[in-house]
C-alpha cells in the first residue's frame, strides 16, 4: 500500500520519464525528418515539465508580495524554463526550415531516400 | 574603469555587433566590422589571461547582483586560456574569410553569415567565461543554433542534411545537459558552479546526483564528439563553408571539452568521477578506440575535408586520454592539446579553404600536382600535417610528448605504445595528400587557365596559424606554463 502511494506521489516524474523516453525513441527510431523533430519537441517538453513540477510547492501560490506571509512556489525553475522554451521554439523553427530546404533540393523528407540520392554521383 | 568590466565586454561586444552586421547589409562592411570586433575580443581575452596569471582568479558580478543570486562570470587559468584560444581562432578565421566566403556563399546572404559568425563567437566565449551552470546551457544553445546555420550555408546540398543531423544530435546533447543541471538544482538549490561545488559533497552519494553526473557527461560528450557519439561531425565539417570548418574545428568541440572538464573537476570533484565511478577507465577506453578507429577511417577518405574531420575525432581522443589519467601531467597534456589541436586543425582547414578557392574541390584526385601550382598553401598544409602527426619541431610533438610522459608516469606503458602507434596512422593519411600533391604531375590546363596561388589575404592568416604551430613547438614555456597552471588549478579545486 505504502509502495503504491509512493509511486503515485511521484506521478509527475513518471509522466516526465514516459514523455522523455517516448520522445527520445521517436528521434532515434523514425526516418522521417518531420517526425524526428516532433520527437525532439516531446523530449524537450518533458524536461520543461521536470523543471516546472520541481518548483511547485503544494498549496503554494505565485510569489507576489501581498504583505501577508504565505507559502509560494519556487519561481526560479519556472523562469529558467521560460528561457528553455524560447530555445526550444528556435530549435524547432530552425529544424523545420532545414526540412523545407531539404525537401526543395532532394524532393523527399525520408532519411533513407535522401541517403540513396547522396550515394548517386 | 573600463578594465573592471572586461569580463562582461568579452561577451557583450560580439553580441551587440552581430545584429549590427544585419543592419549594415553590405558584405564588405559586415566583414570589416567582424574583423574589428573579433580582434577586439582577442585583445580582451589576452588582457584577461594576463590579469588572471598575474593576480589569480577574477570574479565579476553581472549587473552587480552578487552570486549565488546573480549570474557570475569567473575567470581562472583554465577558462582564461580557453578564452584566448577561441578568440584567437575567431579573429584569424574572420580575417581569412573575406575572399573565401565571397566564393562559397551567395552574395546577398553574406552579411547574415557574419552575423551568425559573431553570434557563434559570442556563444562560445560565453560558455567559457560564465560561472553559472544554467548560463552555460543558454550560451551553448546560442553557439549551437548559429553554428547549425553556418554549416547549412555550404554550397553542397548535403550541407543542409549535415546541419539537420547536427541540430538533432546537438539538441539532444544540450537537453541532456539541461536535465543534469535541473537535477543538480533539485538537490542543492543553486546554479552557481562554485556554490554547487560547496553544496554537493554532503549529498554526493544520492542517486539524483549520480544521474545528474551521467546526463551531463553524456550530453557534453555528444557535443564534443567523443567516439562513438561523433556521427554528426564528419558531414558537418566536410560540407560547411571552408572558413566555418576551420572555425568550428578549432573552437566548438574544444569548448565542449572545457564544459566537461569544468563539471568533472570543479562542480562534481574528481573523487566522484574517478573514485566512486569508473569514468577514468571509460574515457580511457573510448579515447583509445577513437584514436585508432577514426584515424583508420580517415585513411580511406577521398574528400580531404572529411579526412581532417575524422582526424579531429581521433585528436579529440588524445585530449580525452589526457583527461582520463586525472593526473597533473595528464591534464596538462590534455589542455595543451586543446590549444595545439586548435592551431593545427585551424591551419589545415584554412589551407584546404585556399585549395577549394582555386580548384573548387578538395577531392584527392583533383589535387594532383597542387604542390607545384600552389606551393605556399601546400607548404602550410605539410607543416600542419607534421604537427598533426606529432613530429618535432611542431606544437603537435609537445602535446604528444606530455601525453606519453603522463602514461609512463602512471606506469601504463602499453598506453604510451598505443599513442605512438596511432600517430603512425596519421603519418599514412597525411602522406596520401603529400604524395598526390607533390609526386603527381598537375593536369594539363588550357593557356591562362592554370591554377594560381591563393591571394595574400588568405595566405597571411593561414601562415599565422601554421607559424604558431612552429613557434609553440620550439618556444614552449608560454603554452606549457599556462596549461600546467590550469591543470594544477583544476586538481586543487577538485579535491
Amino acid at each position: 500500500m505504502e509502495l503504491i502511494e509512493r509511486f503515485l506521489g511521484l506521478y509527475n516524474y513518471w509522466i516526465v520519464i514516459l514523455l522523455m523516453m517516448a520522445g527520445f525513441y521517436v528521434v532515434m527510431a523514425s526516418h522521417n525528418l518531420i517526425k524526428k523533430i516532433v520527437g525532439m519537441s516531446i523530449f524537450q517538453t518533458s524536461v520543461f515539465l521536470l523543471y516546472i513540477s520541481m518548483g511547485k510547492v503544494r498549496g503554494g501560490t505565485a510569489p507576489i508580495l501581498t504583505g501577508e506571509p504565505q507559502a509560494y512556489s519556487n519561481p526560479l525553475p519556472h523562469v529558467l524554463i521560460l528561457t528553455a522554451i524560447v530555445v526550444g521554439v528556435a530549435t524547432t523553427a530552425l529544424g523545420l526550415a532545414f526540412v523545407v530546404r531539404i525537401k526543395e533540393s532532394y524532393g523527399s523528407i525520408e532519411e533513407d531516400e535522401i541517403h540513396k540520392l547522396d550515394e548517386e554521383p | 574603469m573600463i578594465e573592471a568590466h572586461l569580463p562582461a565586454l568579452q561577451v557583450v561586444v560580439p553580441l551587440v555587433a552581430a545584429p549590427l552586421c544585419v543592419l549594415l547589409r553590405d558584405h564588405r562592411a559586415a566583414w570589416a566590422l567582424t574583423v574589428l570586433i573579433s580582434w577586439l575580443a582577442f585583445a580582451i581575452a589576452t588582457a584577461l589571461l594576463m590579469k588572471v596569471l598575474d593576480t589569480g582568479p577574477i570574479t565579476y558580478a553581472l549587473g552587480n547582483w552578487i552570486a549565488p543570486w546573480g549570474i557570475e562570470y569567473r575567470l581562472d587559468p583554465l577558462n582564461a586560456f580557453v578564452l584566448v584560444i577561441v578568440a584567437a581562432l575567431g579573429a584569424i578565421v574572420a580575417t581569412y574569410a573575406r575572399v573565401s566566403v565571397v566564393a562559397e556563399i551567395a552574395k546577398e546572404r553574406i552579411y547574415l553569415f557574419y552575423c551568425m559568425y559573431l553570434l557563434a563567437l559570442t556563444g562560445l566565449l560565453g560558455i567559457v567565461i560564465t560561472g553559472d551552470a544554467f548560463n552555460i546551457f543558454v550560451f551553448l544553445e546560442i553557439s549551437s543554433l548559429s553554428s547549425y546555420v553556418l554549416i547549412s550555408l555550404g554550397r553542397d546540398r548535403r550541407a543542409m542534411t549535415a546541419a539537420y543531423q547536427y541540430l538533432i544530435m546537438g539538441t539532444i546533447g544540450a537537453t541532456f545537459i539541461l536535465i543534469g543541471i535541473g537535477l543538480l538544482y533539485m538537490m542543492t538549490g543553486t546554479l552557481n558552479m562554485a556554490d554547487l561545488a560547496r553544496r554537493l559533497p554532503p549529498v554526493a552519494d544520492s542517486r539524483t546526483v549520480l544521474a545528474a553526473f551521467g546526463f551531463i557527461t553524456v550530453g557534453a560528450s555528444l557535443k564534443l564528439a567523443l567516439f562513438p557519439l561523433h556521427q554528426w561531425l564528419p558531414n558537418a565539417y566536410a560540407y560547411a563553408p571552408s572558413s566555418v570548418s576551420a572555425f568550428l574545428a578549432g573552437t566548438a568541440t574544444k569548448v565542449s571539452i572545457y564544459v566537461l572538464l569544468r563539471f568533472i573537476f570543479t562542480v562534481f570533484g574528481a573523487s566522484i568521477a574517478f573514485k566512486a565511478l569508473p569514468l577514468g577507465w571509460m574515457l580511457l577506453a573510448l579515447a583509445i578506440l577513437a584514436m585508432f578507429i577514426a584515424s583508420t577511417v580517415a585513411i580511406f577518405q577521398q574528400d580531404i575535408k572529411r579526412m581532417l574531420a575524422y582526424s579531429s575525432i581521433a585528436q579529440i581522443g588524445y585530449i580525452i586520454l589526457g583527461i582520463s589519467f586525472a593526473s597533473a601531467t595528464g591534464l596538462t597534456a590534455g589542455i595543451l592539446h586543446i590549444f595545439n589541436h586548435a592551431l593545427m586543425k585551424g591551419g589545415l582547414f584554412l589551407a584546404l579553404g585556399c585549395v577549394f578557392l582555386r580548384l573548387g574541390s578538395v577531392k584527392l584526385d583533383d589535387m594532383k600536382g597542387i604542390g607545384r601550382t600552389m606551393p605556399v598553401t601546400m607548404a602550410g598544409f605539410v607543416v600542419g600535417g607534421i604537427s598533426l602527426i606529432g613530429l618535432p619541431p611542431t606544437a603537435g610533438f609537445i602535446s604528444k610528448w606530455y601525453l606519453v610522459l603522463a602514461a609512463l608516469e602512471k606506469g601504463w606503458w602499453p598506453v604510451a605504445v598505443l599513442i605512438v602507434l596511432s600517430s603512425l596512422l596519421a603519418v599514412i593519411y597525411v602522406w596520401r595528400v603529400i604524395e598526390v600533391a607533390y609526386f603527381e604531375p598537375p593536369p594539363k590546363h588550357a593557356q591562362g587557365d592554370e591554377v594560381r596561388e591563393a591571394p595574400l589575404s588568405m595566405l597571411v592568416p593561414l601562415w599565422t596559424l601554421i607559424g604558431a604551430n612552429l613557434y609553440f613547438g620550439i618556444e614552449t614555456s608560454a603554452s606549457v606554463g599556462v596549461a600546467k597552471q590550469a591543470a594544477s588549478f583544476l586538481l586543487g579545486a577538485g579535491s
